[in-house]
């Protein structure tokens, strides 16, 4: 065995390789104490690591259940809104709000209401053509559901409407990442 | 009992290596799951499994290095 340059003097007498764990993992010289330290942060990082790596598996598992695709839903008759007008709806289950709005006479809109930052709900501000996160101050354009200001940097997702007999129906959700 | 043939200062500098490599892998799968994340919520699935063996892969570099760490200390 090569001299390992300890400057401790153990009470047994003993080499410090030859000391017990507890001993050698409170060492008292400087070196092996910075050791010990390094390499208990990298078990740390490890484990760092083995968290990360279960969060990537998670959402891949995430993605394994989600891929069915809503079901068509009437939201309401073209005549329950007036222009300019904004309403709540849920889509594609009662625990996903969304806003319908009504932009002109022949043109409606749809998106998720859960703001992309952290879900809040977002509000309609026609009259500046865009949605507002009273959360954080977020605010979406109104025409495509881009961020316009604030926190959040994923747009909206926008919920696919088709008009059929004065009903307007949800087909789809759109989910965008720019 | 068996001892590591190095020296206090050698296993210092092996694992100051060992803990540079295995910081930039942890921050590589930091940014990795911050990507698979937004690309997933923006409903773009296609990155979710690479993304995931990418990611296991690190974590298998990360181990073995941690393995051999151990095993110095043996």
């Amino acid at each position: 065995m090569e001299d390992d340059n300890s400057t401790t003097a153990f009470p047994d007498g003993r080499a410090e390789q030859e000391q017990p764990k507890w001993r050698r993992d409170f060492p008292i010289d400087v070196e092996a104490d910075e050791y010990g330290s390094r390499r208990d942060f990298t078990r740390f990082m490890v484990l760092t690591s083995l968290a990360f790596a279960c969060g990537q598996v998670w959402i891949a598992l995430l993605s394994f259940f989600r891929t069915r695709r809503p079901t068509e839903q009437r939201i309401a008759a073209v005549d329950d809104l007036q222009d300019g007008q904004a309403m709540v709806f849920h889509y594609p289950t009662n625990r996903d709000p969304c806003l319908l709005i009504r932009q002109s006479e022949n043109q409606f809109l749809a998106y998720s209401s859960l703001c992309t930052h952290l879900m809040c709900p977002v509000r309609p501000e026609l009259e500046h053509d865009r949605l507002h996160c009273p959360c954080h101050e977020g605010y979406f354009d109104l025409a495509t559901g881009r961020p316009a200001a604030g926190p959040p940097r994923r747009p909206l997702p926008r919920i696919r409407l088709r008009i059929d007999r004065g009903i307007v129906y949800a087909t789809d959700v759109e989910e965008r990442t720019s | 009992m068996t001892h590591s043939p190095r020296t206090r200062a050698q296993r210092l500098s092996i694992v100051y290596g060992i803990l540079t490599i295995v910081l930039i892998l942890v921050v590589m799968q930091l940014w990795l799951i911050t990507a698979t994340m937004n690309a997933f919520l923006g409903g773009n699935h296609t990155i979710v499994w690479p993304a995931a063996l990418a990611s296991m892969t690190c974590l298998g570099l990360n181990a073995g290095l941690l393995r051999y760490l151990m095993r110095l200390d043996r």
